[in-house]
């Protein structure tokens, strides 16, 4: 639930709630991480900065792999994407925390601002014949409407699911820790719902992970469909 | 009484919208079980195909979650 930190009254644009507090607390944790880290910028590095560059090279090796060479001009967007959608999912997992990611109107938002960004850019860059995406050349000519209809709703379908698929996986995965923490309370099935806890737990890090790298992913398949609509 | 018929109905709804989420897990060990097949097979092109074996996981693993995400809204938002 979005709470107002201070006092119990409702919940205007401009209150600061447990939501804007988590997304705070995620800014400065990728700070201490991405610039206290590298602050020594030592030749042989330290531990905090070998994790920072660590992170770093991931994501320029996938933007690079995946939407090519001049998909690199892109790549603050998508690493802030990435190192924010991380933070957030990893910070969920501490008790008495609370998961901004998993609110529809989070990730809706990120979402729809990559798919406005990746929309706006294919026009700039190749005007109408960015229209091309939808015109499958590759298939018999009497399938191509059909076809060309089939590729515009999937392509607009595609905000929805990329926001639903983050924000459904974080709920989902703490939703079930929170049962099974009730089961614990019953005191004979309590050591078996000690040991479930545990290993939900194991797996929703990897989950966090796992779905902060498909959004990355994701935004960079987008992308690679703007810079090149060829079919 | 009309009240709780469409309480009723909202339960067993969510309850029937589950079954969706065997299809998802039919789907993912599906892509995995196929790259693990190909992988053992060829394991030097293992490495540059494990970013496509995750988008598959992700397409496929989102279908189940919406399925979940239908039994959640007539769960708690009838």
């Amino acid at each position: 639930m979005v709470k107002p930190l201070f006092g119990d009254g409702a919940v205007h644009w401009y209150t600061p709630t447990n939501v804007t507090l988590w997304m705070g607390v995620a800014i400065v944790a990728i700070l201490l991480l991405l610039v206290v880290g590298t602050r020594g910028r030592a030749v042989v590095p330290t531990r905090g900065q070998s994790v920072a560059e660590l992170a770093y090279g991931f994501v320029y090796k996938m933007v690079e792999d995946v939407a090519g060479k001049d998909g690199l001009k892109y790549f603050p967007y998508i690493m802030t994407l990435f190192m924010f959608i991380v933070m957030s999912n990893m910070l969920g997992l501490l008790p008495l925390s609370y998961t901004t990611t998993s609110h529809v109107a989070v990730t809706g938002v990120l979402a729809m601002a990559v798919f406005l960004t990746v929309t706006i850019l294919g026009f700039v860059l190749h005007g109408v014949s960015f229209l091309k995406l939808f015109w499958i050349s590759s298939a018999p000519l009497a399938l191509r409407p059909i076809l060309a209809l089939i590729e515009v709703i999937s392509y607009f379908v595609r905000p929805v699911s990329h926001s639903i698929r983050l924000a459904g996986n974080m709920m989902a995965g703490h939703a079930v820790i929170k049962v099974f923490a009730g089961f614990a309370a019953l005191l004979a099935i309590s050591p078996f719902a000690v040991v479930a806890i545990t290993a939900m737990y194991a797996l929703e890090t990897l989950v966090a992970f796992i779905q902060a790298y498909v959004f990355a992913i994701l935004t960079c398949v987008y992308l690679k469909d703007a810079l090149h609509p060829y079919h | 009484m009309e009240g709780d018929i469409v309480q009723m109905g909202a339960y067993i709804g969510a309850g029937l919208a589950c079954t969706g989420m065997g299809g998802a897990a039919v789907g993912v060990g599906h892509v995995v079980g196929n790259f693990l097949s190909g992988a053992l097979r060829n394991p030097s092109a293992a490495g540059g195909q494990t970013a496509t074996m995750f988008i598959g996981i992700a397409f496929s693993e989102a279908l189940g979650i919406f399925s979940f995400l239908v039994a959640l809204l007539l769960m708690f938002a009838v």
